[in-house]
């Protein structure tokens, strides 16, 4: 198929950026999302000019780098899936495809189609762990008796690739479902219990720090998550941040 | 604690606290609002009591007013902070396809309920103040119902009126559930509140407004 493609092009975070329009011919519709920009880009080195700069790494939808604003939707109008993962038979022959970064303040564009996700480590540092002794003597996981149910609970937020989809599609540019999903993996579990009034204390400050916005509940960044992490672990990060402070 | 509703989620939670209140009052002032379309004797006592009880008067009426204020100020702030906190804005955003319209507005339906407000106090609590406390007339406990079948006479009055519930019912209609979300009780019960949300967002600002048609088409 053939496609016109509108995308931002930015030089780098001091430059003001602008919408560029493109051509593409002859795109398998096999192809994946990521494998239609590197048509692009070869066609755009092969004529002396700059390819587009975008992130991606495993291609396979784990790492999360592939942050693309597909037509108006992070990853691209399919569900759970990301960009790398999107394949171009959700699009038609003819069709304009608009791309944009991942907006958010606290996402800074870095070039073009690449964003500043760093804001995301920052939080996870600030208490996205549990602090075990490793000297030797650390006890055997399974030793710990754990529910099914919070195992699979646990195990579902702890899915979450930290893409920042949930930031990029939120209208306030919240982090809460990242940031909430990281709470309840270690909230749902014993080993996580010692630092969770801790944890969940000093991951929200970090999050406002940053300068997420601020949760209304649309709901979107739940559609729109490739790993289908559910509003449930955002109304569990509010009871624990609650316990905490009451604490 | 006074760290935690300076946080993010201390100010989801104070939004749904104050949101509470108010949807509390809405079901008390639409059954004594409803008491006028079936007995205007009943309609007069419940109005005169609620005018002239002290508690009401003097605790709870301040603790309303609070309470809204409250209400669409820290609206107000969220929306202004939350804009900032996006920066570029997006050539093209498609929100339709994972929200809805009235998630994405409350900020709109909100400021027509607070027009609505305005209007309200001109109608009627402007009136009864000056009445009661700056002319102070002799108490009179039958006039509630005629002031009130009077104000609907105005077909403009009454468009203002349906107009503001539809966009309430809009409000509600996110914004019950929301409230439960933000207090954290939604697990593993969302499909209940969802359905008792949206039979409160649109019954409650039905009865208003049907409590408005019925006084402007009995005159
Ligand atoms: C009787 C009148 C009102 C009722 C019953 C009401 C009810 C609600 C409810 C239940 C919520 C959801 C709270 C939450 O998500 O935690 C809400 C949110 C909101 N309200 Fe109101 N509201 C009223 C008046 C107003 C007014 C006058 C404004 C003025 C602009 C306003 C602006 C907002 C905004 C911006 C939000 C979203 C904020 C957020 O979710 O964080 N509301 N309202
Ligand atoms: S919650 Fe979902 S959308 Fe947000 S960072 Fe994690 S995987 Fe991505
Ligand atoms: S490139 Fe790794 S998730 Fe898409």
């Amino acid at each position: 198929m053939n496609l016109t493609l509108k995308i931002w092009r930015q030089k780098d975070s001091n430059t003001k950026g602008q919408m560029v329009d493109y051509k593409v011919t002859d795109i398998s519709e096999h192809m994946s999302f990521l494998e239609m920009m590197d048509v692009l880009n070869e066609q755009l080195i092969n004529k002396g000019e700059e390819p587009v700069a975008f992130d991606h790494d495993c291609r396979e939808g784990i790492c999360g780098m592939c942050s693309m604003y597909i037509n108006g939707e992070a990853h691209g109008p399919d569900r759970g899936v990301t960009t790398c993962q999107l394949h171009m038979r959700m699009f038609k022959d003819g069709d304009t495809i608009t791309i944009e970064p991942f907006r958010a303040k606290a996402f800074p564009v870095i070039k073009d189609l690449v964003v500043d996700r760093s804001a995301f480590e920052r939080i996870q540092q600030a208490g996205g762990y549990i602090s075990v002794n490793t000297s030797g003597n650390t006890q055997d996981a399974n030793s710990i008796p754990i529910s099914k149910h919070a195992a699979d609970e646990a195990m579902d937020a702890a899915t979450c690739i930290g893409c920042g989809a949930c930031v990029a599609t939120c209208k306030n540019s919240s982090a809460m479902l990242f940031v909430g999903a990281k709470v309840s993996q270690y909230a749902l579990l014993p080993q996580g219990q010692i630092e969770a009034a801790d944890r969940v204390r000093n991951m929200v400050a970090q999050m406002d720090l940053e300068g997420f916005g601020n949760c209304t509940n649309t709901g979107a960044c739940e559609i729109e998550c490739p790993k289908g992490i559910s509003l449930d672990n955002i109304a569990r990060m509010n009871r624990e941040l609650m316990k905490a402070s009451l604490s | 604690m006074s760290g935690f509703f300076k946080s993010s989620i201390g100010r989801k939670v104070a939004m749904a606290l104050s949101a509470f209140f108010l949807m509390i009052f809405l079901l008390m002032h639409v059954s004594v609002n409803l008491l006028s379309v079936f007995s205007e004797e009943t309609f007069n006592a419940a109005s005169h009591f609620m005018g002239t009880n002290w508690v009401i008067q003097f605790i709870m009426q301040p603790i309303l007013i609070f309470g809204v204020v409250f209400h669409f100020v820290m609206g107000f702030v969220l929306e202004i902070k939350n804009k900032k906190a996006l920066g570029v804005p997006y050539v093209k955003n498609n929100g339709a396809a994972n929200s809805s319209w009235a998630s994405r507005n409350m900020i709109y339906s909100g400021l027509v309920i607070l027009a609505f407000i305005v209007l309200h106090f001109i109608d009627f609590w402007f009136p009864e103040i000056n009445y009661k406390y700056i002319e102070a007339l002799p108490a009179d406990p039958t006039r509630y119902y005629a002031e009130l079948h009077h104000k609907f006479v105005s077909p403009l009055r009454v468009g203002a009126y349906v107009i503001a519930f539809v966009l309430l019912g809009l409000h509600l209609a996110h914004g019950f559930t929301s409230a439960f979300q933000s207090m954290g009780i939604t697990a593993g019960r969302k499909k209940t509140l969802k359905s008792i949300g949206k039979a409160y967002a649109i019954v409650i600002p039905a009865l208003f407004i049907i409590i408005a048609l019925y006084h402007h088409f009995n005159h």
